[in-house]
C-alpha cells in the first residue's frame, strides 16, 4: 500500500460513502453511471463514467461516404436529430460552394424550430418528473406527440428522420405541412400557459430548483457549456446569432439570456426559447416560398476538396460542431463531432460539490443530457 | 473578410510562437509542440479578443505523425481560430496539457488520450474514457479490431 494512500485513510479520504447512480437509474435518461461520493447527505464528488453506449460513430464514418454519415448522426443526439443532419449537410455543401433552394433552407429551419419544441417538450416532461412531479409527463408528451405527427407525416419516421441530406432534402414534405405546422402552433400556444401554471408557479418547485446548482458566466466558459444551459448563465452562445446559417440571418428573434444560473433560471431559458421557436416558425412559415423543389443538382457521389472543414450548429442541447479532414476521396479521412452534451456533462461535479445528493437530480435535470451524444 | 485578414495581422505581431495563416475558414496558427501552453495562454489573455472559450480539442493520425487541433472563440467579438500542433513522435506522442487553462480540456484530452493515445503532460486524471484499459488506439490508422471481423468493402 503506497504511504498515499495510507494518508488518505488516516484523514478519513476514504472514508466517504460511495454510491452509484445508475447507468439504470431512471433519472439519468440514459446508461450514465455516476460515482457519488457522500458525506451524509452532502455530496463531495461526483465522477461521472461514461462509455456504456459508444459506437464509435467517428470511425465509423471513416469508411463512409457523406451522405451515409448522416444516418449515423441521427443516432447521436437522437432529440435533434434534424440539427445533426443538418450540421454535416452544410459543411459538405459549404466545401463544395452548392447553393441549395432557398425553399429547402426554409424547410430546413422549420425543422429545426420544430425539433427544438419537441426536445424541450420531452426535457420539460422528464424533468417535472425527475422533481416528483409526475403530470408534467403526461402534458409534455401530450403535446410532443402533435410535433411527431407532423414529422411522421411527412417523412414516416418519428425519431430518427435521416431527412436533410447533403444538397437538401430527401423528399419533398407533405403537402400538409404547412397546414399542419401552423395549426401546432396555434393548439400550443394556448398549451404554454397551463405549463405555466402547472410547473413554472409552482410554489414547491421553486424551492427545490431556486439557488441550487448556481454556474457563473466564467465557468460556462471555461467548462463549454453552450445552449440552454450556458444561456441560463448568461454566456451568449446561441450559433444561430453569433454564427449563422441557412436563413437565420434573414429572421428576427432574441437570444434567451438569464443571468442567475441557478436551475430555475436554465428551465426559465427553454421555456421561453419554446415561445420564441414559435415566434421564429410563424416568420419562417409565412417567408417559406412555394413550390416543390426540394434539393440541389448533386452528383451521387461526394468528393470533397482536400482540406480542412468546421461547421457549428445549433441544436437543442447547445453547439454542435462538425469538423472534417478530407483528402478528396470519397470517404472522410477523418470526422470529429464536437457534442454539446460532453461539455455539458463534466460542469456536474462544479455544480453538485457541496450541495444536497437531492439536488443532484435537479441539476442534471437541468443540464438535459441526452447520453447517446455524450458517447458517440 | 477584411476582419479576419485584420485579426490575422493582430495575431502575428501579438504571438511570435507560431506560424499565422488564414485557412480556407478561420486564421489558424501552427506551433511547435513545445511552445503550445505558453501560446494557448497568450491567446487565452488577448486583449480585446481573448480567445476564452475553448469551443473543441482533437487529433488526427497521419501516419507519420499527429497533428492537434484546436477550435477557440472570442466570446467578445465571437471570432472563431484554429491553433494546430504537429506530434512528430508516432510512436508514443506527448504534449503539454492545457487543462488548467480550460477545465473542460481535461476531459476532451481524456477523449484524445483514449482514442489516439497520446499523452498529455500534467494532465490531473490522464485513464481511459470509453475504453477499457488494455484495448488499443481504434482511432490510430494502423488499428486493427481483432474480435469484430466484420469488415466494410471499400
Amino acid at each position: 500500500m503506497s504511504e498515499e494512500i495510507i494518508k488518505n485513510i488516516m484523514v478519513g479520504e476514504h472514508e466517504d460513502y460511495l454510491i452509484n447512480m445508475g447507468p439504470q437509474h431512471p433519472s439519468t435518461h440514459g446508461v450514465l453511471r455516476l460515482e457519488v461520493s457522500l458525506n451524509g447527505e452532502d455530496v463531495k464528488k461526483v465522477t461521472p463514467h461514461i462509455g456504456y453506449i459508444h459506437r464509435s460513430i467517428e470511425k465509423m464514418c471513416e469508411k463512409d461516404t457523406y451522405k451515409q454519415i448522416i444516418h449515423l448522426t441521427d443516432r447521436m443526439d437522437y432529440l435533434s436529430a434534424h440539427m445533426n443532419n443538418e450540421a454535416v449537410s452544410l459543411l459538405v455543401e459549404n466545401a463544395l460552394q452548392i447553393e441549395v433552394p432557398e425553399r429547402v433552407k426554409y424547410i430546413r429551419a422549420i425543422l429545426d424550430e420544430l425539433s427544438r419544441i419537441a426536445s424541450h417538450h420531452l426535457w420539460w416532461s422528464a424533468f417535472g418528473m425527475d422533481l416528483g412531479a409526475l403530470t408534467t409527463f403526461f402534458y409534455g408528451l401530450r403535446d410532443r406527440e402533435k410535433i411527431l405527427a407532423i414529422f411522421e407525416e411527412s417523412f414516416g419516421s418519428r425519431l430518427l428522420h435521416s431527412f436533410i441530406t447533403p444538397g437538401g432534402l430527401m423528399h419533398d414534405v407533405h403537402s400538409n405541412f404547412r397546414k399542419d405546422t401552423l395549426e401546432f402552433i396555434k393548439y400550443f400556444r394556448k398549451k404554454l400557459p397551463e405549463y405555466k401554471s402547472l410547473l413554472t408557479d409552482n410554489i414547491i418547485f421553486h424551492q427545490r430548483t431556486k439557488g441550487v446548482g448556481i454556474m457563473d458566466k466564467k465557468t460556462s466558459i471555461a467548462y463549454g457549456v453552450t445552449g440552454p444551459s450556458g444561456r441560463g448563465s448568461g454566456f451568449s452562445c446561441d450559433v444561430r446569432k453569433i454564427a449563422p446559417y441557412g436563413v437565420y440571418d434573414q429572421i428576427e428573434f432574441n437570444e434567451i439570456l438569464k443571468n442567475d444560473g441557478d436551475v430555475f433560471s436554465r428551465y426559465l431559458v427553454r421555456m421561453e426559447e419554446m415561445e420564441e421557436s414559435m415566434n421564429i416558425l410563424e416568420q419562417l412559415i409565412d417567408k417559406m416560398p412555394d413550390g416543390n423543389e426540394y434539393t440541389a443538382k448533386m452528383k451521387a457521389i461526394v468528393k470533397l476538396p482536400e482540406g480542412e472543414y468546421y461547421q457549428r450548429v445549433e441544436t437543442a442541447r447547445g453547439e454542435l460542431g462538425v469538423y472534417v479532414v478530407s483528402t478528396g476521396a470519397k470517404h472522410p479521412y477523418r470526422v470529429r463531432f464536437r457534442t454539446p452534451n460532453f461539455s455539458n456533462l463534466f460542469v456536474l461535479n462544479t455544480l453538485a460539490k457541496g450541495g444536497k445528493i437531492a439536488d443532484l437530480v435537479a441539476i442534471s435535470g437541468s443540464l438535459d443530457l441526452v447520453i447517446p451524444d455524450i458517447d458517440r | 473578410m477584411d476582419n479576419k485578414t485584420d485579426l490575422v495581422e493582430v495575431l502575428s505581431k501579438l504571438i511570435p510562437l507560431g506560424k499565422v495563416t488564414m485557412g480556407n475558414q478561420y486564421p489558424e496558427i501552427i506551433v511547435d509542440p513545445d511552445k503550445l501552453h505558453e501560446t494557448a495562454l497568450a491567446l487565452k489573455n488577448l486583449k480585446n479578443t481573448p480567445f476564452d472559450f475553448l469551443i473543441d480539442v482533437t487529433a488526427v493520425d497521419f501516419v507519420t505523425h499527429f497533428l492537434l487541433v484546436f477550435h477557440f472563440e472570442s466570446t467578445n467579438t465571437h471570432e472563431v481560430i484554429v491553433l494546430k500542433t504537429q506530434l512528430e513522435d508516432h510512436d508514443s506522442p506527448f504534449v503539454d496539457s492545457v487543462s488548467d487553462l480550460w477545465p473542460t480540456a481535461e476531459f476532451q484530452e481524456r477523449e484524445i488520450f483514449d482514442l489516439f493515445g497520446i499523452r498529455f503532460n500534467n494532465h490531473p486524471d490522464l485513464r481511459r474514457l470509453f475504453m477499457e484499459d488494455d484495448y488499443g488506439y481504434p482511432l490510430r490508422k494502423d488499428f486493427k479490431d481483432e474480435i469484430n471481423i466484420i469488415e466494410y468493402p471499400n
